[in-house]
C-alpha cells in the first residue's frame, strides 16, 4: 500500500457499540469505541466500575458480540467470521481472568494442556508444551497440584501459562491482578511484561488501578460511560491529563501536588508584589537543570518550593513541583514564559487547589 | 443360611434381593444414560445458557415435571401400555424396570441440572475464549467440573430406587419390599419383615457410603 502509515495494528476496534436492555432505560455499555493497539505494545484500558471495560475486552475475541462496529485482530476481521473460523481465531488470542477461571478438576499441567486438547493437539506435543510453559511461569514444582491447593498468585500463573499454551500473538487480561495483594500483583505484572518481551506478544489489559498502568503499560485509554475519553502514551496521559476523570485517576498514583493546608501557611506577598502558585512539570532533559534557581536569579523572583517529587514512568523520569512565586506580576509572567520555552509545563494552580 | 428363617424362605430372600438389585441398578443405569444428555440439553437451552432455546427447553422441562409430580404407584399403572410396548409384558421384574427407569430419569434430570448449574460460569467463559465447541464445553468442562454433584445425584437416585422398587411388587416386580409385605405383613412373620428391613438398611448404607467416598474422591475444590 502506498500510503501505509506504519506497521499494521495488532488489534483494531472500530466504532463498537453494545447496548444492554435491562429493566428501565437501555444502557450503552459501549457507545462508539475505536482503538488501535500496535504490535508488541502493552495497552491499558482504565475506567471506573461499569465504564464498559470488560465488555470492550470481551469484544476482541467476540465473547461479547458488539451491536455494531468492526473488530480486526492481526489483520483478520473477527466480526465477519463464521462460528468455526471464530473458534480458530480465538485460539490465537490468549485470555487471562480476574478470578483465574481454572478447571478445578484438573491439575496445573491439565489446565495448561486444556486449550491444546481443545485444539486437537496430540498428547506428546501437549506434554512437551506444558514442560516448556511450567518453568516460564515458575511452577515446575506445582505440576500435579490442583487449583484448590494453590495461592492466588500461583493460580494466576497457571492462568497465564494456559493462555499462552497455543502460542497466541495476542494476550487479553481482564483485571488479571485485581484479586491479588500488592506484592503478588507486582510479580504477575513483571511476568506479563517479561513474556511480552520474550514472546513478542501484544497485550491488551483492563484495570481500574492506575498503578498497574503506570507499572507496565505503554499506552492507555481511559473509559467512561462506554466511551474512550482520553488516550495516549502513559507518560503523556499521566503528566498531562486532559480530562477531569483522568486527572482524578492520575492523582491516585501521582498524588496531589499541593498538600492540603500548605497554601494557608505561605507568607503573604510584599506590597506591590504578587504571590502566584505555579505547578511545574519537568519531563525529559530539562528535568536535570537547576531551573528554579536560575529563574529566581534572572527575574529577581523569590521562588519557594512548596512541594515536589521526582518519579519515572517506564524509563522516562519526570518531576512535578509546586512553586510559590513572589515578585512583580510582570517578572512572574516573564519567568513563566522562560520556563515554558525550556519545555517545562507550567500551570497556575490558584490559591486553593483541590 | 439365615438361622432364624426356614431354608425355603432363605432362597426366596436371595431371589428377592437379586430382584431388588436388578431394579435398583437397572433403573439407575437407564436414568443416567437418559438423564445426563437430557440435563445437558436442558442446561444449554436454558435462558442464559450456551444455546438458549425455549422451544426445546420448555417442553422437556414440562414433561420432566409431569413425570416427577405423578405419584409412582399411579405412574406405574398409567403407563402399562407403554410398558407392554417396551418390555413385551406388563408383569414381572423386567416390566417393573420401565416405570422405575422413567421415574428415576425424571428425578435425576433435575438433580443433574442443579449439579451443572453449580459449575462456575467463568470456567465456561474461559473455555469459550479458547475456541472450545459447545460439545467440548459439555464433555470436557461441564461434566468433569460437575462430577462430584453428578455422583451425589446418582447416589440419591439409587437410594430412592431401592424404595420405589418395593412398590414395584404391585405389578409383580418382586424384590425385597414385596417379600416383606407378602410374608412379614400378610402372613404375620415379623422375623421376615425384620430381615428384609435389615438387608435394606445395610444396602442403602452401603450405597450412601460408597457415594460419599466417590464424591470426596472427585472433589477438588
Ligand atoms: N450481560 C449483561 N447484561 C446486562 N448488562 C450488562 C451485561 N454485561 C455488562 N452489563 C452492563 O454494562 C456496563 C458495563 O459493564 P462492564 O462489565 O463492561 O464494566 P467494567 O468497566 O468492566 O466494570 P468493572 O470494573 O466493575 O468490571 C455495566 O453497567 C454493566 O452493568
Ligand atoms: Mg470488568
Amino acid at each position: 500500500m502506498p500510503d501505509d502509515p506504519g506497521p499494521r495494528p495488532a488489534i483494531s476496534l472500530h466504532g463498537l457499540t453494545r447496548e444492554f436492555r435491562g429493566r428501565g432505560t437501555p444502557l450503552w455499555a459501549l457507545d462508539g469505541v475505536s482503538l488501535e493497539v500496535a504490535p508488541g505494545e502493552i495497552f491499558g484500558i482504565v475506567g471506573r466500575s461499569g465504564a464498559g471495560k470488560s465488555t470492550l475486552l470481551r469484544c476482541v475475541n467476540l465473547l461479547e458480540r458488539p451491536d455494531s462496529g468492526r473488530v480486526t485482530v492481526l489483520g483478520q476481521e473477527i466480526t465477519s467470521l463464521d462460528e468455526a473460523a471464530l473458534r480458530g481465531a480465538r485460539r490465537g488470542i490468549g485470555m487471562v481472568f480476574q478470578h483465574f477461571n481454572l478447571l478445578s478438576a484438573r491439575t496445573v499441567a491439565g489446565n495448561i494442556a486444556f486449550p491444546l486438547e481443545i485444539a486437537g493437539v496430540p498428547k506428546a506435543e501437549r506434554e512437551a508444551r506444558v514442560a516448556e510453559l511450567l518453568p516460564l511461569v515458575g511452577l515446575e514444582e506445582r505440576r500435579d497440584y490442583y487449583p484448590a491447593q494453590l495461592s492466588g498468585g500461583q493460580k494466576q500463573r497457571v492462568g497465564i501459562a494456559r493462555a499462552l499454551a497455543s502460542r497466541p500473538r495476542i494476550l487479553l487480561c481482564d483485571e488479571a491482578t485485581s484479586a491479588l495483594d500488592p506484592e503478588t500483583t507486582e510479580e504477575i505484572l513483571s511476568l506479563i511484561r517479561s513474556i511480552r518481551d520474550r514472546l513478542d506478544l501484544t497485550v491488551l489489559l483492563i484495570t481500574h488501578e492506575m498503578a498497574v498502568v503506570k507499572a507496565i503499560c505503554d499506552r492507555v485509554a481511559v473509559m467512561e460511560a462506554g466511551r474512550v475519553i482520553e488516550e495516549g502514551r502513559v507518560f503523556d496521559v499521566f503528566t498531562r491529563p486532559a480530562h477531569a476523570t483522568t486527572r482524578r485517576f492520575v492523582s491516585e498514583v501521582i498524588g496531589h501536588v499541593v498538600p492540603p493546608g500548605t497554601v494557608a501557611r505561605l507568607p503573604d506577598a510584599n506590597p506591590g508584589e504578587e504571590r502566584r502558585l505555579l505547578q511545574v512539570l519537568f519531563a525529559g532533559p530539562s528535568s536535570t537543570r537547576a531551573v528554579v534557581s536560575e529563574a529566581s536569579r534572572r527575574y529577581g523572583l523569590d521562588l519557594n518550593i512548596v512541594s515536589g517529587r521526582i518519579d519515572a514512568i517506564g524509563a522516562e523520569p519526570y518531576g512535578l513541583m509546586a512553586l510559590a512565586a513572589y515578585g512583580p506580576p510582570a517578572a512572574i509572567a516573564e519567568a513563566t514564559a522562560w520556563m515554558r520555552a525550556l519545555g517545562l509545563d507550567v500551570t497556575e494552580i490558584g490559591e486553593d487547589p483541590a | 443360611m439365615i438361622p432364624w428363617l426356614p431354608p425355603a424362605l432363605t432362597d426366596l430372600l436371595i431371589e428377592a434381593a437379586w430382584q431388588t438389585l436388578l431394579m435398583t441398578f437397572g433403573g439407575a443405569v437407564v436414568a443416567i444414560a437418559l438423564g445426563l444428555p437430557l440435563a445437558l440439553l436442558l442446561h444449554t437451552t436454558a435462558p442464559g445458557g450456551l444455546a438458549p432455546n425455549g422451544w426445546v427447553n420448555r417442553p422437556i422441562g414440562l414433561l420432566v415435571n409431569a413425570i416427577r409430580s405423578t405419584p409412582f404407584i399411579i405412574l406405574m399403572v398409567a403407563i402399562v401400555p407403554f410398558t407392554r410396548l417396551v418390555a413385551g409384558t406388563s408383569i414381572g421384574t423386567t416390566a417393573a424396570l420401565v416405570p422405575l427407569s422413567l421415574a428415576a430419569t425424571a428425578f435425576i434430570v433435575r438433580l443433574f441440572e442443579n449439579a451443572l448449574r453449580e459449575v462456575d460460569r467463568g470456567v465456561i467463559e474461559a473455555a469459550r475464549a479458547m475456541g472450545a465447541t459447545r460439545t467440548q464445553i459439555m464433555t470436557r468442562v461441564l461434566v468433569p467440573e460437575a462430577l462430584p454433584g453428578i455422583i451425589a445425584a446418582i447416589t440419591v437416585t439409587l437410594v430412592g430406587l431401592v424404595g420405589y422398587s418395593a412398590m414395584a411388587g404391585a405389578i409383580g416386580g418382586g424384590g425385597l419390599g414385596d417379600l416383606g409385605i407378602r410374608f412379614g405383613y400378610q402372613r404375620f412373620m415379623p422375623e421376615v419383615m425384620a430381615t428384609v428391613v435389615l438387608i435394606l438398611i445395610i444396602f442403602v448404607q452401603g450405597l450412601q457410603s460408597l457415594g460419599d467416598l466417590l464424591v470426596r474422591r472427585f472433589s477438588r475444590r
